[in-house]
């Protein structure tokens, strides 16, 4: 365990195969040996807090803090309980943290696609603060995810998805959300990882009728590019899309 | 490396590997009761308690728990009893190797609820999973545990 | 009755909820050698070389032991009856190795590191071969799976392996073509079930060790302990007098330790070292090194008359036993008798099969055993017909199904005592409300909910072949010991023998004291499969307890004073069940859910109706889960494509909606106090009656399992039939 960032970035610098620990779940089932474990557990990135302007999120904050969190609650809506809920069970997510999920770039990630709708940063140790979306593009050089930072204001959200059973990986995870007039709409497990869909989003005004709508969706489908896994094929996925936006803007809507 | 941990209300300090899991570890003193079911961390059956929240012992390096408190089944002997006396009256331990990690969260999910919910156990129990039951039965014992725990409140 | 069709607790219930050690990895010894297999990453090839000289350097390494260190005497795994049906096809290791996963070399050292170390420096070449993975190609491949000369079958299967055919055969009964000529509505469809996996918790484990006589002690996770006793002997070459089987608590089975799956691993280990030896199976071991369902497609012929009179059924099986030929001849014959021997208003009846071997993992034992995948097969097929004939599928099986009295040429000639099946269905029927429900209701504009039905039977033991002993003892202070050789995995045989002990002898259940099987020690059984326990053990029980009643009135009650009785039974009076699902199907994406699944159950007598309850509620849940997704799949080199719970997804208690059983209790004259089994033919009736859900729901029928969302979804876009019409509705 490390005492502070520079030390556990120095361990990190050090050796190819040293590796920062998060819940460990994934790092376990891997088949790849590493030299040192580096665990920042004693360096309080455990809590979500807020400033003026925005909400922080250690890396080490677990998705169970998250999903249960009032705070979160309060500005996103259910998105994190609702995004969470179908992952595993409650003895992973009180593991599995925020840090390690983001970092990993999953594709099946429900936990960026979350993200991905909401106006969120992230503070590398070396990079400095860098939007979500420039970090999940950005190459995968070593770095410490230090924490996630998302701008704090009220925010409709949704969160849809579709598994082939309840605890699976998402066959296709859609979140959007509506804040000061403006849509999101995040799609992941495509099964490649979250992506905004920018031009479908512009379409919708902040009460679009069941026109714009059909016109959105028809973006949708069009802008974003679906893949074929053991899960589901591209086909399927496809005319998913269109399906679960639709039901993300009219939850919203609602 | 030496770690420090309190185990059911007794202090264990110990040499251990780093990369010990945390389940190799409380077997290895003798808390047969936590079971492995999976390599990918999704049966459940390893659930013991870290600083009184329910975890996957299987994915918990047992060096993070210096300075820290497990809880495993047998530091629960009179709650496991208390609520395993409704499994066993369904029938629904079975072959009974989930059931440890089962109880281990049915009484985490107590200190989270006071009466909960069909839906709300459904939830919570989500990720302990059973092969023989098909959970109907669990669910019965479950709801009438909580039942007579209201009640008792 | 006092203690039998009582809900009694199980007598190991506290014990196994309060976590204590009982199970076999809790009670090895310390100081065993850990031992780990290497498993071939080809479908097919022949060892060229295995070198160790690095792998033997690593510190701790006891000893590495490959092909050339086995005896050369082919056996087989299946815990089946001496002479087993099943073909001689293994050793221990081959030269040849036949799926991805089939073990190389067994390496065993004092500790984990140490052997998964040297595991890696194993090095094997290899003379790589064509594979074969496609069961629809494997006959007269011109790979041949099993060229060994010394591959030995025991009796006439309809083997011939150099065609890659396991086995084969055909039965007939009345003139099938005949009776088709006189149909005015016939079916005639190809179903697909694939394998399963049975995923019981605990996965496969066994220790051994020598004992003071020298003797070999195998302690293991079984259903078999007396098979495992025997088939050690034979694959070890050494006398069965000279080991030993201890079955402690079983973390579940469901078929899959109906073979032996890591027994001879340590035991070879011990033999060699004369050192105590583990062998524990990871998850991914289990899924793909083990044993699974067998992948079968059905051909299905079935025709009626205009009033709905069916008077021919021809079934033909192309069953899939992969790489090695475990259960491969018997499970096949159950996928065409235990169907068409519900419909025995038929004039007459065919049924046909081939069992051919594939480069993929073995199959084996899955609870079910053949019948599930019949049953899948043939009442999809009587559901189509009802669609075609017009008729409420229900009415259509009232009037076809065979009834109490009945000898029935499809299920051996067999005359069935006990069959209230029409009862089954009827109170199903209500408890679903059918009639109201029946075939479909809207509850939104892109949901709707949908009614399916499937009836189902199997058997009670092997008749002739299953033997079960019991002996029961007076001991001091007037309590009783109850020996026997029945494996409890989990069911709670324990309990339901010594709840007819209890009953037999007039006493209560903490007078009876129950022992966990030893081989030395315990009367001669062969297992806990093919729903054999409670019917042909439990005879067993209740003529031990009777002779020792006469003993007691003749003689007075003194320690020591016993009786010992054997049991097999000439007949398998088959169980019945009629099972009926809810499904709500939200029509935009295909997403399909059970809400509820009804299953009413004849039994003969529950010996313990809380325990055959819940017996019941698993096995449908399993077989939800096997309707839905579980698929055990392949890609193009043959590798397993899901082999962990991440990936092979079981129901979860979010998956299932609510399940409701009840019991319409007959009495079998043939069993104790009036039993049949129940443990195989809950799992048969999912499928089908899903299957038939989704067909009222959307007016497709899916043929082959499992029944994805993106199936029924892609299958609706293509048809386009009744869907847009459904939606008028």
């Amino acid at each position: 365990m490390v005492q502070s960032l520079d030390e556990a970035y120095e361990l990190l610098a050090q050796d190819r195969n040293n590796v920062i620990l998060g819940g460990l779940l994934w790092i376990k089932m891997g088949r790849k040996q590493y030299q040192t474990g580096i665990d920042l557990s004693g360096l309080g990135l455990n809590a979500i807090s807020e400033t003026e302007d925005s909400i922080h999120i250690g890396c080490m904050t677990t998705l169970r803090q998250m999903e249960i969190s009032p705070l979160l609650l309060q500005w996103f809506g259910p998105l994190f309980s609702d995004a969470f809920k179908g992952i595993v069970g409650v003895q992973f997510r009180n593991l599995a943290t925020l840090g390690g999920s983001v970092y990993s770039r999953f594709g099946f990630s429900d936990v960026i696609t979350a993200l991905t709708a909401l106006d969120t940063q992230v503070r590398l140790y070396r990079a400095g603060v860098v939007t979500l979306s420039k970090f999940l593009n950005m190459d995968q050089k070593r770095d410490i995810l230090e924490k996630v930072i998302i701008k704090k204001q009220v925010t409709q959200t949704s969160f849809q998805t579709l598994r082939k059973s309840a605890t699976d990986f998402s066959i296709l995870s859609v979140a959007t959300s509506l804040c000061k007039g403006n849509w999101k709409i995040a799609a992941g497990a495509r099964p490649s990882m979250a992506i905004l869909a920018e031009n479908a989003a512009g379409l919708l005004s902040p009460e679009p009728d069941e026109k714009t709508i059909k016109a959105a969706l028809d973006r949708v489908v069009n802008e974003l590019s679906f893949g074929t896994d053991q899960r589901a094929g591209a086909g399927y996925r496809k005319l998913l899309a269109g399906v679960l936006v639709k039901r993300g803007i009219e939850a919203i809507c609602r | 490396m030496q770690i420090t941990c309190r185990i059911n209300n007794r202090e264990f300090i110990r040499e251990i590997e780093p990369d010990l899991l945390l389940i190799d570890f409380v077997r290895s003193l003798g808390f047969k009761s936590v079971k492995r079911g999976c390599d990918t961390s999704n049966c459940g059956l390893c659930t013991v308690w870290v600083d009184e929240k329910p975890v996957l012992s299987c994915s918990v390096l047992a060096a993070r728990v210096n300075h820290r408190i497990v809880t495993t089944l047998e530091g629960l002997e009179e709650e496991a009893k208390a609520v395993g006396r409704f499994l066993a009256k369904e029938g629904a331990e079975q072959c009974g190797f989930c059931s440890p990690g089962l109880i281990m969260n049915i009484l985490a999910m107590k200190k989270e609820f006071k009466t909960p919910t069909t839906d709300d156990i459904k939830q919570y129990l989500a990720g302990n999973l059973c092969r023989c039951s098909g959970y109907e039965s669990q669910l019965r014992a479950i709801e009438k545990y909580f039942d007579l725990e209201g009640k008792n409140q | 009755m006092k203690t039998v069709n009582q809900g009694i607790e199980k007598i190991d219930a506290m014990s196994l909820l309060t976590g204590k050690a009982v199970y076999t990895d809790d009670l090895a010894l310390e100081n065993c050698l850990v031992v780990k297999v290497l498993r071939s990453p080809h479908a097919f090839a022949k060892i060229k070389d295995i070198d160790l000289t690095d792998a033997m350097k690593i510190e701790g390494m006891e000893c590495i032991l490959t092909y050339r260190d086995v005896p050369n005497k082919r056996f087989t795994m299946a815990g089946q009856s001496y002479p087993e049906p099943s073909p001689y096809d293994r050793l221990i290791l081959d030269r040849m190795v036949r799926y991805v996963g089939d073990p190389m070399a067994i390496a065993a050292g004092t500790s984990e590191k140490a052997v998964d170390k040297a595991l890696k420096l194993i090095h094997v070449s290899y003379d790589l071969l064509d594979p074969v993975l496609d069961p629809d190609k494997a006959l007269d491949h011109k790979s041949i799976i099993h060229p060994e000369a010394d591959y030995h079958v025991n009796g006439d299967i309809g083997n011939e392996v150099k065609r890659n055919l396991c086995a084969s055969g055909e039965f007939s009964a009345g003139d099938v073509e005949n009776e088709f000529s006189r149909c005015c509505v016939i079916v005639d469809r190809v179903y697909h079930t694939k394998a399963n996996n049975q995923a019981m918790m605990e996965t496969h484990r066994s220790f051994s060790y020598p004992d003071h006589a020298g003797r070999l002690v195998i302690c293991s996770s079984t259903q078999i302990p007396f098979h495992v006793r025997r088939i050690a002997a034979t694959a070890l070459d050494i006398p069965k007098s000279r080991i030993r089987v201890i079955k402690p608590k079983v973390g579940g089975g469901f078929g899959a330790k109906q073979t032996l799956v890591s027994e001879l691993f340590p035991a070879l280990v011990t033999m060699k070292t004369g050192k105590p030896a583990k062998m524990v199976f990871d998850r991914s071991e289990t899924f793909t090194a083990s044993t699974s369902r067998h992948e079968m497609k059905i051909r299905v012929r079935i025709g009626a008359d205009k009033a709905g009179h069916i008077l021919a059924i021809q079934m033909d099986t192309l069953s899939n036993t992969g790489a090695y030929g475990e259960h491969g001849p018997t499970t096949v014959g159950l996928s065409g008798h235990k169907a068409m021997s519900l419909y025995n208003r038929a004039k007459a009846v065919q049924f046909t099969y081939k069992v051919v071997y594939t480069n993929t993992m073995s199959a084996g034992a899955y609870r079910g055993y053949g019948a599930t995948q019949g049953t899948f097969a043939l009442e999809s097929a009587v559901n189509e017909l009802s669609d075609l004939l017009s008729m409420d599928p229900l009415q259509l099986r009232l009037k076809n199904i065979l009834k109490s009295g009945d000898t029935v040429a499809a299920y051996y000639g067999e005359t069935i005592n006990s069959c209230p099946l029409p009862a089954c269905i009827q109170k199903g029927r209500e408890m679903i409300g059918w009639d109201r429900k029946f075939p479909f209701r809207k509850i939104s504009p892109t949901r709707i909910r949908a009614v399916g039905a499937a009836i189902a039977m199997q058997g009670s033991g092997i008749p002739d072949i299953d033997r079960a002993s019991a002996r029961v003892e007076v001991q001091e202070g007037g309590f009783y010991t109850l020996m026997i050789g029945a494996a409890d995995m989990g069911t709670g045989c324990d309990t339901i023998l010594a709840q007819m002990a209890a009953e037999s002898l007039g006493c209560d259940m903490d007078k009876i004291v129950v022992s966990s099987v030893d081989t030395d020690a315990s009367p001669y059984d062969t297992g806990s499969y093919a729903s054999s326990t409670t019917y042909v053990t439990g005879m067993a029980v209740v003529k031990a307890c009777e002779e020792l009643k006469r003993k007691i009135e003749a003689k007075g009650i003194y320690p020591a004073l016993s009786a010992s009785a054997t049991h097999s039974s000439p007949v398998s009076p088959p169980p019945f069940m009629a099972g009926f699902s809810e499904i709500e199907m939200d029509l935009e994406t295909g997403e399909t859910k059970v809400v509820e699944f009804v299953g009413v159950v004849d039994c003969g007598t529950p010996i313990n109706p809380s325990l055959a309850r819940v017996q019941t509620e698993g096995g449908i849940v399993q077989g939800i889960g096997m309707a839905l997704y579980e698929d055990i799949s392949y890609n193009p080199k043959g590798k397993m494509t899901r082999d962990s719970f991440m990936q092979y997804k079981i129901p979860s208690r979010l998956d299932v909606g609510r399940v409701r059983v009840e019991f319409e209790s007959s009495y079998e004259p043939t069993g104790p106090f009036g039993a049949k089994s129940i443990g195989e033919v809950v799992i048969n009736t999912p499928s089908p009656a899903i299957a038939h859900a989704i067909h009222n729901a959307a007016g497709i029928y899916l043929r082959k399992l499992p029944m994805t969302a993106e199936t029924i979804f892609m299958t609706l876009k293509e048809q386009k039939t009744a869907w847009p019409s459904v939606l008028k509705n």
